[in-house]
């Protein structure tokens, strides 16, 4: 169920980010006669402060928004997942060392960390993608590392290694199939953090100029007064459309956690088994 | 050496070494990234050479690199972050200040975040797999999920008339006595924190529900449950103690993002705090004020999780083995 609806709205989401270019969508010129206009027939969500419809703007954010997330999202897995391979399979002072690194990386602060970064380095998407991914790879590395840890002192693996399997063969033939998975968690994960993040820089400005996205939406109608206004169009859909992606990847995640460790539900099947074992002797 | 001290220098040498490494991280930040201060400083645009110059010199830009660093480290052990590019005073006066304005909005936000969080979390989790449940846990996540910064606009748009939207105190105010003052500044941290707890609430919903439901399926809470005793008793004295070490774990965790959070919310409203100082620090490229704030910030947290650790340590004394 939550699988499906959230499958359906990325879905539904990537289809409206491809369309941006595709049909070479444009919200107009700057119209001195519609700015802040409210939604009408013509334009479904009115228009901001310079005149221009609100939903194409929705419809051609969609983009940068999706593609600035997985980016971001892909750099960090695979900065993660390599240094939790790295960290699991070596063990010992390698190990040691790696894990006091994950350990800072998850404490200290992403985004003041990611907002100066960005400040200093330049704005611009593609910093952003940069930044935010090694930011976000140390929840991946930890989760990557425990599986990797638990993976190599299976049975089979060691069998393999005493039949004098190289660390190369063990590593994609063994360890990688027991890892993939947990991608596919962690991923969704950071594709929401990345994008809150990314619209969170955008907000403070850091989008370099001529981005249109969500976040830019959300900078430019709190700068631009959209408030004072009243023009709750311009402000409510963007961020509307990025807290439903994010549902939609915390949904994503969730079932596919629930598909592939099952023994999440391990605590509560205990009570309820408990209670059929109870009714069971009843009568 | 008991393992109780063996854990405790364990985990204050793991955030020594984590202070250590910001504040070595937070040098070369500011000296390997490219763009240097004194080009892109707005007050010199395209100023002369012998300006350029007597400006290195008078921020001690000109030296080696590892004289910068030594330089640093040392001032830092006296307490001196600098001077601010853009107001000329001290660095470590201008963050204190603005710190002092962020821990009371923080501190009320975070902790109505805790109540609803853990509250709703318990019940969620009592009420598993029902309609309760169900509503609790998608209402913590979609709500989680919004930007920080589009739930501020939201509340702007919904109380502007009745509380204020902007900076920590009314500056036209008349009244000069104590609690007009004190009642002036918490309305003005009404929305602020109420932002920041509805930003990060849901994090704590969805993982004490997580937390308790999986102490709920020990055998300790099926003989409370056995022998009678009211629901709350059992969720007071069985199911949510033994669930706490995880919940003061993601609390603490959460204070990165919780930071995070406070600086945009601080932007929406012009907070006077050291979110506000940070996202000014960037616009005005005010690189020593942005270089404090954010060794503060990260410093901060970093205490704040040597802390959890000590109270986990108080919670469940077995932790040191």
């Amino acid at each position: 169920m939550k699988l499906k609806a959230a499958l359906t709205i990325l879905g539904l989401f990537f289809l409206a980010a491809l369309s941006g270019p595709l049909l070479g969508l444009d919200p107009g010129p700057i119209d001195v006669q519609h700015i802040f206009a409210a939604p009408s027939a013509q334009n479904w969500l009115g228009s901001d402060d310079a005149g221009r419809d609100v939903l194409i703007q929705l419809v051609i954010g969609a983009l940068p928004s999706l593609v600035v997330g997985l980016s971001a999202a892909a750099v960090a897995i695979l900065i993660g997942g390599t240094v939790g391979i790295l960290a699991g399979y070596s063990r010992g002072w390698l190990d040691l060392v790696l894990l006091r690194i994950m350990d800072y990386f998850i404490v200290v602060p992403a985004l003041p960390f990611a907002m100066v970064i960005t400040a200093i380095w330049g704005p611009g998407l593609g910093h952003m993608i940069v930044v935010i991914g090694i930011l976000l790879w140390s929840t991946t590395a930890r989760v990557v590392r425990a599986q990797v840890k638990s993976g190599r002192e299976r049975l089979y693996v060691q069998r393999a290694r005493a039949l004098g399997a190289s660390h190369f063969h063990i590593l994609t033939r063994h360890i990688l199939p027991q890892v993939l998975p947990l991608i596919g968690t962690t991923g969704s994960l950071a594709v929401a953090l990345a994008i809150l993040t990314q619209a969170a820089l955008e907000f403070f400005g850091l989008a370099g100029t001529g981005v249109l996205s969500w976040g830019t939406m959300i900078r430019f109608a709190f700068q631009r007064d959209a408030m004072l206004n009243d023009a709750w169009w311009v402000v409510i859909p963007p961020g509307l459309c990025i807290c439903l992606v994010i549902t939609a990847c915390y949904w994503l995640a969730q079932s596919l956690e629930q598909k592939l460790n099952p023994r999440l539900h391990t605590t509560d099947l205990r009570i309820r088994s408990f209670a059929l074992r109870a009714s069971a002797e009843k009568p | 050496m008991t393992s109780r001290s063996r854990y405790l220098l364990g985990k204050i040498g793991i955030a020594v070494f984590g202070i250590f490494a910001t504040l070595t991280l937070n040098f070369f930040l500011f000296r390997v990234l490219p763009g240097d201060a004194i080009s892109s400083m707005a007050r010199v645009p395209g100023g002369s050479v012998e300006l350029k110059e007597a400006l290195m010199r008078q921020f001690g830009l000109d030296k080696p690199l590892w004289g910068q660093y030594l330089d640093y480290l040392v001032q830092l052990a006296q307490g001196n972050l600098g001077v601010s590019y853009s107001s000329l005073r001290p660095v470590t006066d201008e963050v204190l200040r603005a710190l002092g304005n962020t821990v009371p909005m923080t501190l009320l936000g975070i902790l109505i975040a805790i109540l609803v969080g853990v509250t709703s979390g318990i019940i969620a989790a009592w009420k598993h797999d029902t309609a309760i449940d169900n509503v609790i846990s998608n209402i913590a996540t979609v709500i989680y999920s919004a930007p920080t910064q589009w739930i501020a606009i939201m509340l702007v748009l919904a109380f502007a008339s009745y509380l204020p939207v902007s900076g920590a105190s009314d500056p036209f105010a008349f009244a000069n006595d104590i609690w007009s003052i004190l009642a002036d500044r918490v309305k003005h941290m009404i929305l602020p924190s109420l932002t920041l707890a509805l930003a990060t609430f849901g994090q704590y919903t969805l993982v004490t529900r997580s937390a308790v439901l999986a102490t709920l399926g020990e055998d300790y809470v099926s003989a409370a449950k056995a022998q009678g005793y009211p629901v709350s008793r059992v969720l007071a004295y069985q199911a949510l103690p033994n669930a706490l070490v995880p919940i003061v774990t993601l609390i603490a965790l959460s204070a990165g993002t919780v930071i995070g959070g406070s600086v945009v919310v601080e932007t929406a409203f012009s907070w006077p705090g050291i979110g506000r100082a940070m996202y000014d620090a960037i616009v005005q490229r005010d690189y020593p004020m942005l270089q404090g704030a954010l060794l503060v910030v990260t410093i901060v947290v970093i205490l704040v999780n040597l802390l959890a650790d000590l109270v986990n340590m108080k919670l469940d004394p077995r932790i040191v083995e």
